[in-house]
């Protein structure tokens, strides 16, 4: 049945944009992160989407797909902190890479996203529905 | 008898086929609305409802053979066949190379969704007709 793909796509699209929620939570948590394990500052985290066909004999219907999560490569933001026992001799601080105001503006867009797409499934159980009611 | 009753439903039965592949088509658009690169795809349903109706008789070929007048008789089913997607022009180009527009996304789901739902509305008034006209 055609119309059931629409979930598949619709909810390729949920699980990405839940992926993306979860990195901006993950980088807005760790903002002043100024050490991690690897004992580098934490840097910012994003994720790369792709289109994916969702059948072989469709291959115009696309789902979408979180292939990497990949690490911002800008360099820390240095704060000057001498209390700091990170501190380097002249008294900064390497702190992460991560805008704030960013990551609030990619949370309302990953958000919104993931709204649309739970409108395009209603829509789309709302037409099965009714189109299994047909003729009674 | 009953193939007359089959031919009654064909234009609609392929209209539903057709409308149900453009929501497909369109929750693929809304999915990848934040994809790198993803160019927004659709189809004009005027032009794919005519060649989906032509080939009701070009596409005889493909149907079974019947050798037998109790044989079922077999049409290729309407859905994806025929149709010649293309690509939406940007309106406001995106540095991603992303060609979705969420407005016109959206706009277009919801026609779509509003046709389907009459192209039912008046099958069931089909079906209403020749339940009433078997019963009397």
């Amino acid at each position: 049945m055609s119309l059931s793909s629409v979930f598949t796509i619709s909810g390729s699209a949920l699980t990405a944009q839940s992926m993306r929620l979860n990195l901006v939570a993950s980088n807005i948590a760790n903002a002043e992160s100024s050490t991690s394990s690897t004992g580098q500052p934490y840097r910012g985290r994003h994720v790369v989407f792709t289109a994916i066909p969702v059948s072989a004999d469709q291959p115009q219907v696309d789902g979408v797909r979180v292939t990497s999560v990949v690490e911002d490569q800008s360099p820390p933001i240095l704060k000057y902190d001498p209390s700091n026992p990170l501190a380097d001799a002249q008294g900064y601080v390497n702190m992460p890479n991560v805008n704030p105001i960013e990551e609030m503006a990619d949370m309302i867009s990953a958000s919104r996203s993931y709204q649309t797409n739970v409108e395009v499934m209603n829509t789309a159980k709302t037409l099965l529905q009714k189109t299994l009611q047909m003729g009674q | 008898m009953l193939d007359a009753i089959a031919k009654d439903f064909n234009f609609s039965q392929r209209a539903l086929g057709l409308r149900a592949y453009r929501t497909e088509v369109l929750a693929s658009n809304m999915a990848n609305a934040e994809t790198p690169y993803y160019k927004s795809v659709d189809f004009d349903f005027s032009s794919a409802m005519k060649s989906a109706m032509a080939g009701d008789d070009a596409g005889k070929n493909l149907a079974l053979n019947a050798t037998d007048p109790r044989h079922f008789s077999t049409s290729p089913d309407g859905g994806a066949a025929g149709v010649s997607m293309q690509y939406r022009g940007a309106v406001q180009p995106s540095v991603d190379g992303n060609t979705v527009d969420m407005d016109l996304e959206r706009g277009a789901f919801l026609d779509n969704a509003l046709q389907y739902q009459s192209t039912l509305t008046f099958m069931n008034d089909r079906i209403a007709t020749l339940k009433s006209a078997i019963k009397d």
